[in-house]
């Protein structure tokens, strides 16, 4: 397939999952607006930090007078999780040079990561895969900007009763629908589940890289020492 | 001052996204962390997923009528058996508008 063609893919395989982007851009807007930040320190963020819930955690915390400290740690522990998808990612990404990988860093979000993976492991030959997370990381970074403007500018043009939050677990759902099918996943889905529904008021939201360390660990157990599959 | 921040933060949330794929080498990975490494999705959106659906805005249990549960089961079987992305949002969020506006 040409560079263009793997793009268009990309493009394609987002796009249901992109749903919750364009209500959640937009929540982040009013939300950032509402506690008195900028229309230009919202936008900027949106194209600095590119990252939802560490924007709005940050934007928060800076408006209460948190410690920079503070508002920077919550920011990491948020976003760990994307160190365990760049550990899984680098497995196909390697060969690539300086600035593609820059690139593809900076537009890595879950979806894109969970997408392109998928098309990373069924075209493990295919000279051009890249393309595919340039179209997933784009068309998403895209649509982001674009709902942060939206809720600048409209403010909440999404009533709140339609339950457009909603679509965030259900997209996340979505995404791991077919290993609910396979024992060990499962297991480890429900291990990272319950884990975080008990550590969900600890600080920082710290809930998220939790849950996936234990269950991690746990995966790792199911694979030494029982060595099905 | 919080331009200052921002750039931080911008760059602490790159960092987290580039580290890994600019410093692992997938040759030194051994084959038991590679097959952990296939539980990534499994393990990290579960923990988006939960809280989202069975616990409210303050972090407590959300009552078993609320209409987000059922929609999500829902969700969970049609997604399970079509084997369909789109399938498993649509069915999820057309349930909940079922629930709540119908019921």
């Amino acid at each position: 397939m040409s560079k263009i063609e793997v793009f268009k893919q990309g493009f394609l395989d987002v796009i249901p999952l992109t749903i919750p982007v364009i209500p959640f851009g937009i929540i982040y807007g009013v939300t950032a607006t509402e506690i008195g930040l900028s229309p230009m320190i919202i936008f900027v963020m949106s194209f600095v930090i590119f990252a939802g819930s560490s924007q709005i955690a940050f934007s928060q915390l800076f408006i209460a007078g948190a410690c920079p400290l503070v508002m920077i740690t919550s920011v990491a522990v948020i976003n760990s999780r994307h160190l365990l998808y760049g550990a899984v990612l680098s497995q196909y990404l390697n060969k690539l040079n300086y600035y593609w990988r820059v690139l593809l860093s900076y537009l890595m979000t879950d979806q894109a990561f969970s997408v392109s993976l998928s098309y990373f492991k069924k075209n493990k030959k295919n000279y051009n895969s890249h393309f595919h997370m340039l179209g997933s990381g784009f068309t998403l970074w895209f649509l982001w900007q674009i709902s942060t403007l939206l809720g600048i500018v409209l403010g909440n043009i999404v009533p709140e009763q339609l339950g457009l939050e909603f679509t965030i677990p259900l997209t996340f759902l979505s995404l791991i629908i077919l290993e609910l099918r396979k024992l060990n996943h499962l297991i480890i889905i429900m291990i990272s589940g319950v884990t975080s529904l008990f550590s969900y008021s600890f600080p920082y939201k710290i809930y998220i890289i939790i849950s996936a360390l234990l269950s991690l660990s746990a995966a790792y157990i199911l694979i030494t020492k029982f060595k099905k599959k | 001052m919080i331009w200052f921040w921002i750039s931080v933060a911008g760059l602490v949330t790159f960092l987290t996204r580039y580290s890994m794929i600019a410093f692992i080498d997938p040759e030194t990975l051994n084959t038991n962390l590679k097959k952990v490494l296939n539980y990534v999705p499994s393990a990290v959106f579960p923990a988006l997923i939960f809280p989202a659906v069975f616990l409210d805005k303050k972090g407590f249990f959300v009552n078993i009528d609320n209409p987000q549960i059922w929609a999500f089961c829902i969700a969970v079987i049609v997604g399970y058996f079509f084997k369909n992305i789109i399938l498993t949002i649509v069915s999820g969020l057309i349930s909940f508008w079922i629930l709540t506006f119908c019921l």
